[in-house]
């Protein structure tokens, strides 16, 4: 096990810069998600963690050592790719034996430590399968067996859930999430999946356009957006953005409540037009426009169903509506958060 | 009453609904391509199945039906077998070396590099040039007086003047010749095949290969070429057949000498039933190949099918 230290990484392709000078530490034990738009360059910066591509600048620290010119194999690392990447042509057993086999491990320490995998991840009972005959879930099972048999000291995880359906995803990043906190291997993992981000990182690393936009908690990352772009990114429906002088007035969905059910003291009054409303069982999510203020999107409150009554959710009228102080963040015109003026 | 609508009335054309039959008009298209077939291929082969069985000679037209002794005859002729195991040495070492030059241009040409698109097409030549152009300059390349090959040997130092060898005056270098020009016209078709199968493998799979420590000699031939290994087969067989059946190379680069040492059995069955005219044994000779292809491919299908994933 080890930390990763990314200092100043930039990759160019033929004069684009895929990554822009990432910089990102990752301690011992970590799970780290790398969450952003397609080609915002997550996958780039995982690869070159790995070794499969070479950066144009910068360094890569794993354990106290610069890997930069070591090649994958020699890093130490396991990836598990968005496909998978399993051999077709041989069966589950030696599909996880092959990481053992090119380090030329004794065949019966190949078989206990294939055991041992497999044993981890259930799937004893498919080892004398080929892919071919498995399910989504299994492969991904046995992908992971293959990428953690030899025990790596960072284990990287690129999109491994965006092949498999919603009700497979949702237990599959349970059980992703509590397998890690159980070998304690540091993780570093790519989704544009913000659940998924959520739900499993210790930190999450927002990227766009090559570059890291925030770098924090879930918590921190949800309700402290570092910037506009990190603000609406995560969140659905995402957080709502006024103009407010020469900038942008940003609070959630959730916290844009009728007036009635917003405690007193330090709130901002809104004067909220109902357009239509969706019922979606849990939530009750209502779009409408503000009185005297523009903004770039759609408003939406997100309301809990019980306790809203039918007045303050009227398409076509105006309504009384608050947002405690406390949660509102503000963006100066560049986009990044400022303190209130 | 208002009518709705009028009953349909087919237009009354007797040839029109004739040629409207699916079941008709399909058949009708087919039925060139297996006319033809027919023609060629079908009715000599009935008719060499024939001779093969009579006494029939361009001397003595005989379709007196002799039984298996025609096959029975060359059997027990020494050429016949020394020709036999020609031909699988001659099939087999082209192809292996085909496949060999074909898997190395493939990777040469995975690789970007400037003028790339210029080599990809040039490579096609060799396979492109008529039989008999290429045949003539081999044979002058491996001539016993003007050998360039033979010039740039001496030239590097490598052999000495009186040494240089006479490639098609000796049996075993003519075997080895006539396999490289063979397998020279091959390997633009393997490359072509190697190329399709190696692009087609997920670069996930390659990736995961590289990560988990394969270097380039393991992910080659653990991983890619067991991947593709059903789409060579394939190749491999077409190979086979051509290659197996061909006389071409043969008979312009060495006639079948020195003494019988690259006849093939194409070139046998040619010798015997067109050139001498005993057309009943040429037959038998090359019926033989018959049997001996269709047990080779079926057992590269079943392979095929086996690992098929």
């Amino acid at each position: 096990m080890a930390a990763v230290q990314a200092t100043d990484i930039v990759k160019q392709f033929e004069g684009v810069a895929a990554v822009n000078g990432i910089s990102l530490a990752i301690p011992d034990g970590e799970f780290m998600v790398l969450l952003g738009p397609s080609g915002c360059g997550k996958t780039t910066f995982l690869r070159i963690i790995c070794g499969l591509e070479k950066q144009t600048g910068g360094d890569i620290v794993i354990g106290g050592n610069v890997v930069n010119e070591l090649p994958p194999r020699a890093r130490g690392v396991a990836m598990m790719f968005q496909s998978y990447g399993l051999y077709p042509h041989y069966t589950v057993r030696k599909n996880i034996g092959f990481p053992l086999r090119t380090q030329r491990v004794a065949s019966a320490e190949i078989k206990k430590k294939v055991g041992w995998a497999a044993e981890l991840l259930g799937i004893t009972h498919l080892l004398d399968r080929r892919p071919r005959q498995l399910s989504g879930g299994e492969r991904q099972r046995v992908a992971l067996a293959r990428a953690l048999v030899r025990e790596p000291t960072v284990l990287l995880l690129d999109e491994p859930l965006s092949n498999l359906d919603a009700k497979l995803r949702a237990s599959a990043r349970n059980e992703i999430k509590a397998f890690q906190q159980r070998v304690g291997t540091t993780t570093i993992y790519v989704t544009h999946d913000q659940v998924e981000a959520m739900g499993m990182g210790d930190r999450i690393a927002v990227i766009d356009h090559g570059q890291i936009r925030q770098v924090g908690t879930p918590t921190a990352i949800y309700d402290d957006p570092a910037d506009r772009f990190v603000a609406t990114f995560v969140g659905t429906p995402p957080m709502n953005l006024v103009n407010w002088n020469g900038g942008h007035l940003g609070f959630r969905p959730e916290n844009f409540l009728p007036k009635e059910m917003v405690e007193s003291g330090d709130v901002t009054d809104f004067s909220f037009r109902v357009d239509r409303s969706e019922y979606l069982g849990s939530e009750r999510i209502v779009y409408g426009t503000l009185e005297g203020l523009e903004s770039a999107t759609e408003i939406t409150a997100k309301l809990p169903p019980a306790h809203v009554a039918f007045e303050n959710i009227r398409p076509g009228e105006y309504h009384p509506y608050a947002v405690r102080n406390a949660t509102l963040c503000y963006f100066d015109k560049d986009g990044k958060r400022a303190n209130r003026h | 009453m208002v009518a709705i609508a009028e009953k349909f009335v087919r237009p009354r054309s007797r040839f029109g609904s004739i040629l409207d039959r699916p079941k008709i008009l399909g058949p009708l298209f087919v039925s060139p391509a297996i006319l033809y077939v027919l023609a060629l291929v079908g009715a000599p082969f009935c008719l060499a199945l024939y001779y093969s069985v009579s006494a029939y000679t361009i001397y003595s037209q005989s379709y007196k039906f002799v039984g298996l002794a025609n096959f029975v005859q060359i059997f027990g002729s020494d050429i016949f077998r020394t020709t036999l195991v020609n031909t699988f040495i001659f099939t087999f070492g082209s192809q292996i070396l085909g496949l060999v030059l074909g898997k190395f241009g493939a990777l040469l040409l995975l690789k970007p590099f400037p003028g790339r698109k210029i080599v990809r097409a040039l490579i096609v030549l060799p396979w492109a040039v008529p039989v008999a152009l290429a045949t003539v300059a081999w044979e002058w390349m491996f001539d016993s007086l003007y050998s360039v090959i033979n010039w740039t040997f001496i030239a590097l130092g490598v052999i000495d003047r009186s040494d240089a060898p006479n490639w098609l005056g000796n049996p075993h270098l003519a075997m080895l010749c006539v396999m490289v020009v063979n397998a020279w016209r091959f390997f633009p078709f393997a490359i072509v095949i190697f190329l399709a199968g190696i692009t087609a493998v997920p670069q996930d799979v390659i990736d995961a290969a590289t990560v988990d420590g394969a270097g380039f000699w393991r992910r080659n031939y653990q991983i890619i070429v067991p991947i593709i290994a059903p789409i060579v087969v394939v190749g491999l067989i077409f190979g086979t057949v051509f290659t197996f059946t061909d006389l071409s190379i043969v008979y312009l680069l060495t006639n079948g000498g020195p003494v019988n040492a690259t006849s093939v059995l194409g070139f046998e069955g040619f010798q015997v039933g067109i050139v001498s005219g005993d057309v009943a044994h040429g037959a038998a000779i090359s019926l033989v190949m018959l049997p001996v292809l269709f047990v080779l491919v079926v057992v590269m299908l079943r392979f095929i099918r086996r690992r098929e994933i």
